[in-house]
């Protein structure tokens, strides 16, 4: 699965806001005010405010912690306890809580989600600041370069990567992190060109300021839009390769690690014994990966005026 | 454009109808074979393809389970145990010093291709993989002839060369074949009745190339006979093989023996372990192997039959004592009474699995109910850390993910529990996780570099060096330890032709190991299979010896 | 035209130049390298030693490489470790399952998404539209292996109505002439065999087609949106066109063109979606294949399909290029 493709491909074929702002605070502000007459937008920021609060809160709101396996003694191989006063979900094949290994998986999804995608920004910025900004002979190699990463489907590329790096959480950020980078790097290259032919630019330009100056002062600024929103897409992308990843066993940590992609790919061994284990993570991950959609596409909507709903 | 609106539409109607046909169509087919006549073709799901048809190539368990149903050796098993039985070999005697071996063997049997089956095939086989050379000679193909005989007539590699017990074979009539050796061997009779050690049809063998692996670049590749024509004198010929797909075998019309109700066996890949139970319960399959634990309570519920084999294997905790925190045998004390193998059975393993005090089940020769335990003692754990100077010990706990072991169903959930118990008397643990093949194996096996690390066997046939032999028959990185004195006593049994001496010798030899404490024996899991109702007769056998034509079919 | 597939085949060659030098240098960093994966359970260091001596991983770096894409051009991609066989067999023996699968996935994806993101245009904000947000949205939501396996255990394991794993039942006596099991059914004359393996397709091809259809649902639902709202639209009618005619002959016709497009993105999202959907559903394709060398880490297999995929991904995308050009004039001037 890659939803890697997913956004790029929901994505319009351009994304820079069509009239360029140079206030740009009155943009957002008239982007916020779109977005709070959209329900799909309240929905999204709903999920995503609450998955925030419990990735940040988690020590307040989980029971027990990470990894901790009060219930040990009372799995058997073909039993696990169900739902109880004391587990208010249950216990998992291990014994732990699952309740509480569901809120501490909030906060792994945050980090993962967050530290890939900024791999993913990092690079992906570098790489289309060196090329929309320079231009020429430097604009083509590393476009060459981006063709390069997108010849290979998106999976395969971050299971190459996480399979030389090894098993560990690292490798699943940097694999789902350097996937994201051509994305990045192109999106942010068309945007930047199309700022490029921009009658504000061109003043800049006349009026002596440096290549430099006008690209990175007035060029840069007003093409990230559309990297912030496809940043806010990324998120739930993430989430889902690294159950992607965890699924074909590159997903590294302890087997009692927080972590939504590892217990719906272990859960499935547990499906004539416990079904829930499976249903929980997988509900989990779509309901964040929905709320990070439905508000990366409003905030979309919102700082794009000509895709806005009819 | 409406046109074509129209056709998408009309073909999503289709689909649907042609969905709610393959319905009814799947509940007729199930309505038709539980009222006419007998089933015949048996479908049992591998979680592999085999390595190679050929099975002086095999060492694998899905590649011997295809080549149990094709081939024969001139050992078989006695049903349900791992003890020798005759086979292609109707009878044999050993002389006095043991280097002697005389093969009466069956008469009137044909090999697959038609030819005869007699002593000069049985001579052909042994010198055959006694003159194996090259890439043939390497461990991924030619592995148990190289461990049991101890090399090859000759070889590049010096501790390979000419250095193996079998000197001769001789053919002293059609159905009498002698086996000369250089030095004892008592384990020869049992190793016999590895699948590796077949006969196969000399005249099959030149014809399809057999000898014929090229070493490419990167990886051998096998032959035609090794792909497409293995030749027996098994109860099945070989039909076809669809690699990623499944194998196909047909009953032999002339086999010597019982030919049995199944005329056709196919072994269909499903590599996932959640697949083949669910194939099984949807019907598309007969059985599988590998159930795990925690499916056998539900499978049995719902009608399916679970079939145990007894268990002829160990899981152990193993401690490297390379690892300089591990040096100390009061450390390892410590960890052998810090981990409650009880719980861990309760816990973590089939039911019926017993706790393990020595590295070799209690079926096999040698094991000693007077060893040294270890029993579940936190508090003494806390304090022998403390003797030893480690109250604040941090290792690292290797163990390996996505896979699953006759002996180590669940390595996740082992790992879990010991992890836990070792927690509690004060040890941090680092877990290091890696993939099975090759990570794992290469760095336990190929490297000092690992702190305690989870493994097991699970014997190959009835003989006591075939466990504590192949752990602790020489000095190697599993272990991280030197101690000429146990390899020599381990070596030494190993060619003791007095049975009631080798016996003494390989109790002392578990006791002193025990003592020494290389590692923790935790268990001897029940490996199971599930079957739909109607299989009836499954042969489970402790060294996987089943051939399927006892298998019957129906109420 | 010509200049067109001139220009993008010339363009393939630097970028599977670099591809396979990457590829080349990533089995090299690999752990444990290539000559462990060969050796079983039990191997000795002087067995691993004495296999890259034999295999030739020992030799310089550059060496090796100039080897590998000498072999790669005569179209030798490796041998794998797994299961010793040629690469490129393994891949053509398995690529006719994974061109069917993807095929009938996007058969799905267009002959439901195309109807319904038209449907939910024409009734926006109704419940059609709204119930088809929401299904789109969590066609991409969901992780694909997560549906499968949803879909495997209702439909197989408990209901019964379609197999759970394979191509074919394997007590099915069938002749497979093409590899195409469908197709060979129809040619063999042996109609219950090609029956046999589309049941054995339905339910990997749905969850397979998850995701394009959700896209090509959203696609098409915001195309025809931005059609009916156009100048030229209210031009028509304003004129007084009929509307019916209005419907079928301008909207759905310019509405299709961007659909057009996104149809043949869909390919490389369906050779990802394969590997994990071919693995749950035990169906012998490339990706369930691929799934395996992951987990043995096959590195030739790994290196080789990567290749032949980026290969035939180019090529594919290629080819929906140029038939997008012959479908729409604009393109043709260009």
């Amino acid at each position: 699965m890659s939803a890697t493709e997913t956004h790029e491909l929901l994505a319009p074929p351009s994304g820079p806001p069509a009239a360029p702002d140079h206030a740009g605070d009155s943009a957002w502000r008239a982007a916020a005010r779109r977005l709070r007459r959209n329900p799909g937008a309240i929905a999204g920021a709903v999920i995503v405010l609450v998955f925030l609060a419990v990735a940040t809160f988690a020590p307040l709101i989980a029971p027990f912690d990470a990894g901790e396996l009060p219930g040990r003694a009372q799995v058997r191989p073909t039993f696990i306890p169900g739902p109880s006063a004391e587990h208010l979900l249950g216990l998992d094949r291990y014994g732990a809580d699952l309740f509480s290994q569901l809120v501490w998986g909030a906060r792994a999804s945050l980090l993962i989600g967050v530290l890939s995608t900024l791999v993913g920004l990092l690079g992906g910025v570098l790489l289309g600041v060196v090329a929309g900004g320079l231009g020429g002979w430097v604009d083509t190699a590393t476009m060459r370069l981006v063709d390069l990463m997108l010849s290979v489907p998106s999976l395969l590329l971050a299971v190459s990567i996480a399979a030389v790096i090894g098993q560990s959480s690292t490798a699943v950020i940097i694999a789902i992190g350097v996937v994201q980078v051509p994305i990045f790097a192109r999106l942010l290259r068309g945007s930047m060109l199309a700022q490029r032919g921009q009658d504000y630019v061109l003043a800049a330009s006349s009026l002596g300021l440096s290549r430099r100056t006008v690209t990175m002062s007035h060029v840069l600024p007003n093409s990230i839009s559309p990297v912030i929103v496809q940043a806010t897409l990324m998120l739930a992308t993430a989430v889902i390769e690294a159950a992607a990843l965890s699924f074909l066993g590159l997903g590294g940590g302890a087997p009692t690690a927080a972590e939504w992609g590892r217990m719906l790919t272990a859960a499935q061994n547990e499906l004539e014994v416990a079904p829930r284990l499976a249903l929980w993570p997988g509900a989990c991950i779509a309901v964040t990966a929905l709320g990070f959609t439905l508000f990366g596409e409003a905030l979309r909507e919102a700082l794009d005026p000509r895709t806005r709903k009819r | 454009m409406k046109t074509f609106l129209r056709v998408a539409a009309s073909g999503a109607a289709l689909a649907l109808v042609l969905t709610a046909c393959a319905a009814s169509d799947r509940e007729g087919e199930a309505a038709q074979s539980e009222t006419g006549g007998s089933r015949t073709t048996f479908v049992f799901a591998a979680s592999s393809d085999p390595a190679s048809l050929d099975p002086a190539f095999a060492n694998d368990g899905e590649t011997f389970r295809v080549a149990r149903q094709m081939f024969e050796g001139l050992v078989g098993t006695v049903p349900g145990t791992a003890d020798p039985a005759p086979l292609l070999a109707e009878s044999w005697d050993v002389s006095e010093d043991g280097l002697e071996y005389t093969f009466q063997l069956k008469e009137g049997v044909k090999f697959h291709d038609g030819t005869d089956f007699d002593a000069a095939a049985v001579c052909f086989n042994f010198e055959r993989w006694n003159n194996f050379t090259g890439v043939l000679q390497s461990e991924s193909l030619s592995y148990y002839w190289q461990k049991v005989n101890g090399g090859f007539a000759t070889s590049d590699v010096p501790g390979l060369n000419g250095t193996g017990k079998y000197e001769s074979c001789e053919a002293s009539d059609a159905s009498t074949a002698v086996i000369h050796l250089a030095s004892p061997l008592p384990e020869l009779v049992s190793a016999l009745s590895l699948p590796s050690f077949s006969i196969q049809s000399p005249a099959a063998l030149e014809k399809y190339d057999a000898d014929g692996v090229t070493g490419g670049e990167e990886a051998p590749v096998l032959p035609e006979y090794a792909k497409a024509h293995p030749t027996g004198t098994g109860p099945y010929i070989f039909e076809s093989w669809s690699p990623g797909e499944q194998v196909v075998l047909a009953a032999n019309p002339d086999y010597w023996g019982d030919a049995g109700q199944i005329k056709k066996i196919v072994f269909t890949v499903i590599s996932d372990a959640t697949a083949r139970r669910q194939a099984l319960q949807a019907g598309d399959i007969d059985g599988y192997d590998l159930v795990g634990p925690a499916d056998v309570e539900a499978l049995d519920e719902a009608g399916f039959q679970i079939v145990n084999r007894d268990p002829f294997n160990v899981l152990y905790l193993a401690m490297n004592q390379a690892n300089p925190e591990l040096a100390d045998v009061k450390v390892r004390q410590a960890i052998a009474h810090a981990i409650d193998k009880e719980a861990l059975v309760a816990q973590t393993l089939p039911e019926g699995t017993e706790v393990a005090t020595n590295f070799v089940p209690p079926a096999v020769d040698g094991w000693n109910k007077d060893v040294a335990t270890y029993d579940y003692d936190p508090e003494k754990a806390k304090a022998l850390l403390a003797e030893a100077g480690k109250s604040n010990l941090t290792i690292d706990f290797n163990y390996p993910t996505n896979v699953s072991r006759p002996y180590m169903p669940t390595p996740e959930q082992v790992f879990t529990a010991i992890s836990a118990d070792l927690a509690a008397v004060g040890i941090t643990v680092n877990p290091v996780p890696e993939p099975w093949n090759p990570e794992y194996l290469d760095r336990m096996q190929g490297t000092a570099d690992h702190g305690i690390h989870l493994l097991g066997w699970t014997g190959d046939y009835n003989d006591t060096y075939n466990f504590i032999g192949v752990f602790f028959g020489a000095p190697a990185n599993e272990w991280g330890f030197d101690d000429p004195a146990l390899f020599k006593a381990i070596g030494d049994a190993r060619y003791q032709a007095d049975k009631a001496a080798q016996t003494a010798a390989y109790e002392a030899a578990n006791a002193q190991i025990m003592e020494l404490l290389p590692g923790i024996p935790l268990a001897h899991p029940v490996p199971s299979l599930a079957f739909k109702a109607d299989i009836h007769g499954y042969p489970a056998s402790p060294v996987q010896d089943e051939v399927y034509n006892v298998i019957t079919i129906g109420d | 035209m010509t200049r067109l597939v001139l220009r993008r085949t010339a363009l393939l060659v630097p970028t599977l130049l670099g591809l396979s030098v990457l590829l080349f240098l990533w089995v090299r960093a690999l752990p444990g390298g290539p000559a462990t994966a060969l050796l079983g359970e039990r191997a000795t260091p002087e067995a691993v030693e004495r296999l890259n001596t034999l295999y030739g991983f020992d030799r310089p770096v550059l060496q090796q490489y100039t080897g590998y894409l000498g072999q790669l051009v005569q179209g030798n991609f490796g041998t794998s470790t797994r299961t010793g066989r040629p690469v490129l067999e393994e891949f053509l023996a398995r690529f006719p399952a994974t061109i069917e699968l993807t095929v009938l996935a996007l058969a799905i994806a267009v002959g439901v998404g195309i109807p319904l993101g038209y449907l939910a245009a024409r009734r926006q904000g109704g419940l059609v539209d709204n119930g088809t947000v929401v299904v789109s949205l969590l066609g991409v939501t969901i992780p694909v292996f997560f549906l499968a396996f949803l879909l495997k255990w209702l439909f197989a394991v408990q209901l019964g109505w379609f197999p759970s794993a394979g191509r074919q039942d394997p007590t099915m006596v069938a002749t497979h002439p093409t590899g195409f099991y469908v197709l060979d059914g129809l040619l063999t004359r042996e109609l219950d065999a090609s029956w046999d393996a589309f049941v054995h397709l339905v339910l990997p091809a749905l969850a397979l087609g998850s995701i394009p259809l959700a896209i090509i649902t959203r696609i098409t639902r915001s195309s025809v949106l931005e059609v009916q709202g156009a100048d030229y639209v209210r031009t028509a009618r304003a004129k007084g066109m009929g509307r019916a005619r209005l419907r079928n002959r301008v909207i759905l016709r310019n509405a299709m063109l961007p659909v057009s497009t996104t149809i043949g993105l869909q390919v490389g999202l369906l050779l990802s979606g394969a590997v994990l959907t071919e693995t749950v559903f035990a169906y012998p394709g490339i990706g369930s294949f691929l799934a395996q060398a992951v987990f043995n880490l096959d590195y030739a297999v790994l290196q080789g399909f990567i290749l032949i995929i980026a290969i035939v991904y180019a090529v594919v995308n290629l080819a929906v290029d140029v038939s997008y050009g012959l479908i729409d004039p604009r393109m043709r001037t260009r």
